[in-house]
């Protein structure tokens, strides 16, 4: 059975969600180890043993993993990498900086954004925004490296109990690359936008910071996550954590709600494997209602409190 | 301090790509190329370095073929001073590319390589990384703001987590995201003094560039469509609607 070594993407606290449905990607290909960098994150370790299909973690503690810093993290990577068949990475910030370091490490080629597997070295992936699908193969000899774009996958169980080995990577690490720190961007205690199964987002229609505020609103009502277009973050109204899309966040949700955003391909890109979208635009002929499950043509700021005058008639 | 531009051609971003007839690839012929928006946010970032007097000469760079002397031109109206083609008709993969930048590094010295965070035609989101690896040396990649301190450069990276600041140190490799800075419009007379500016070309093949393993590229075809929606009349209808769906 081939092997697969899955890094994990952590914040020192949690596991970040796109690990449970890139183990679901992993283990199509192989028995999966889970590689975790940190600096003390036991519990983090202990999320990833509980994944169903892990075959074990592997824990990389020392002081220079306290963060992600690619440079950093690469060479030990390329080290641990050594004997597996397969290599994966979420296609996550993390993922995305660190997996192609380590592909250069080991001079071999990668595939980012896999989304379906079609053989053992086949698979498939999205270019130009999502609007053409590529089938790509790697060639013989060389193991497969890949981030893996989270949002084609369903997570897995956590009903295991993988075992949690601590392991010694003996690589040289550099110190031209210094961590200095992570800015909170606000936005309180809402549920994490890449895994919360419904997700309200806002575009430029919404106009400015302050009346972003209603998107809020509706988000806090349905327990759901908050997004925003690119042109909502140009713009200033939200941080950059919540935008959606191409150069975004590629997210699954069940329920999506565009309010106010025109639906832009890159935009589309980001929420084509939304469960149910919903579009609230007075623009009727934007692009986002050729898309949209639902569509409503009008004044967001009349819609918004009726919608919550609504759900509370329903009792929701 | 030098600074090197990667640069890449590609279809225009409001060019709305075909799938060729055989699924091979994508249409190219009688298409609108541009330089990559990402990468035209790198060039712009190096000539505003240079004009805050932190550096002194701004080389862009393409590997491609001969018709990528247009883009080359357009940054060089923009501002850079002066170009170089890595001449090529093969598609030139990433980690390829990475080490015939490497090949530039060597020559050229430079004490910062900017590029872009991906190119919008294949969106492999890797050069930057590879090439970081393999000069060994700093990489910040998806950078919104950069500057520079006791010879260090300070990145903000656009994470998942928010925004993440990284010191480096010179040289590095930085990779740049949309919200770094809005490139300038090209005018007219600076076209016609970009005609004149040195531009270089060099034949891959003459690199000695040490070719890695090739991903092999099979059918291009169309994500599937999401069927059609409707649209409802009022609020009270969408959610009945949604109720219906089970959606609430």
């Amino acid at each position: 059975m081939a092997n697969v070594l899955l890094v994990a993407d952590h914040d020192g606290r949690t596991l970040n969600t796109g690990i449970a449905r890139s183990v679901a990607c992993a283990r199509e290909l192989g028995e999966v180890h889970v590689a975790i960098f940190h600096a003390g994150a036991d519990a983090v370790c202990q999320s990833a043993a509980k994944l169903d299909g892990v075959a074990k973690v592997l824990s990389v503690a020392r002081p220079e993993n306290a963060h992600a810093v690619a440079a950093i993290m690469a060479p030990q990577l390329a080290k641990l990498a050594a004997g597996y068949d397969y290599v994966l990475a979420p296609s996550t910030t993390f993922g995305k900086d660190v997996l192609p370091r380590v592909a250069a490490l080991l001079g071999v080629p990668q595939v980012s954004d896999l989304m379906e597997v079609v053989d053992a070295r086949t698979f498939r992936r999205p270019t130009y925004a999502g609007n053409v699908l590529v089938t790509v193969k790697v060639p013989d000899g060389i193991p497969v490296l890949a981030t893996v774009r989270i949002a084609s996958f369903q997570a897995v169980e956590e009903s295991g109990a993988a075992p949690v080995e601590a392991v010694q990577v003996d690589a040289e690490l550099p110190r031209h690359t210094k961590y200095h720190g992570l800015s909170d961007p606000g936005g309180g205690e809402r549920p994490d936008l890449q895994s919360c199964p419904r997700v309200v987002a806002g575009g430029r229609g919404v106009g400015s910071k302050e009346n972003f505020e209603i998107i809020f609103r509706l988000a806090d009502k349905l327990g759901a996550a908050v997004g925003a277009s690119r042109a909502a973050v140009d713009a200033g109204y939200v941080p950059n954590d919540m935008q959606v899309g191409q150069t975004g966040k590629i997210i699954a949700p069940q329920l999506y709600f565009a309010i106010g955003i025109s639906g832009a391909i890159q935009h589309m890109t980001g929420i084509k494997d939304a469960g149910c979208i919903v579009a609230i635009n007075k623009d009727g002929d934007a692009p986002i209602f050729e898309a949209a499950d639902f569509g409503l043509v009008g004044d967001l700021f009349q819609i918004l409190p009726q919608l919550e005058q609504e759900l509370e008639k329903a009792g929701l | 301090m030098k600074i090197l531009v990667g640069i890449k051609r590609v279809i225009d971003s409001n060019v709305r790509v075909q799938i060729n007839r055989d699924g091979t690839g994508v249409v190219t012929d009688g298409v609108k190329m541009s330089i990559n928006p990402f990468d035209e946010i790198a060039v712009e970032e190096a000539l505003r370095i240079k004009e805050r007097g932190e550096a002194g000469e701004v080389i862009v760079a393409t590997i491609g073929p001969g018709a990528a002397q247009q883009q080359l031109r357009t940054a060089l109206a923009m501002g850079a001073d002066r170009a170089v083609l890595i001449e090529s008709d093969e598609d030139v993969q990433p980690l390829a590319a990475a080490r015939t930048f490497m090949k530039l590094v060597e020559k050229e010295d430079p004490g910062l390589v900017l590029l872009g965070k991906q190119a919008i035609d294949d969106d492999s989101n890797q050069v930057g990384q590879m090439l970081a690896a393999i000069w060994d040396r700093p990489q910040a990649t998806f950078v919104s703001r950069l500057h520079f301190a006791d010879g260090n450069g300070r990145a903000v990276r656009e994470v998942d987590a928010g925004l993440e600041t990284l010191e480096v140190e010179l040289p590095a490799v930085i990779t740049v995201d949309l919200r770094l800075n809005e490139p300038r419009f090209v005018k007219m007379p600076d076209i016609m003094k970009a005609k004149r500016k040195p531009l270089e070309t060099v034949p891959l093949a003459t690199l000695g560039v040490d070719m890695p393993p090739r991903l092999e590229f099979g059918r291009h075809e169309p994500p599937p469509k999401r069927a059609a929606g409707i649209k409802v009349e009022s609020v009270e209808a969408l959610v009945k609607s949604l109720r219906e769906r089970g959606m609430l």
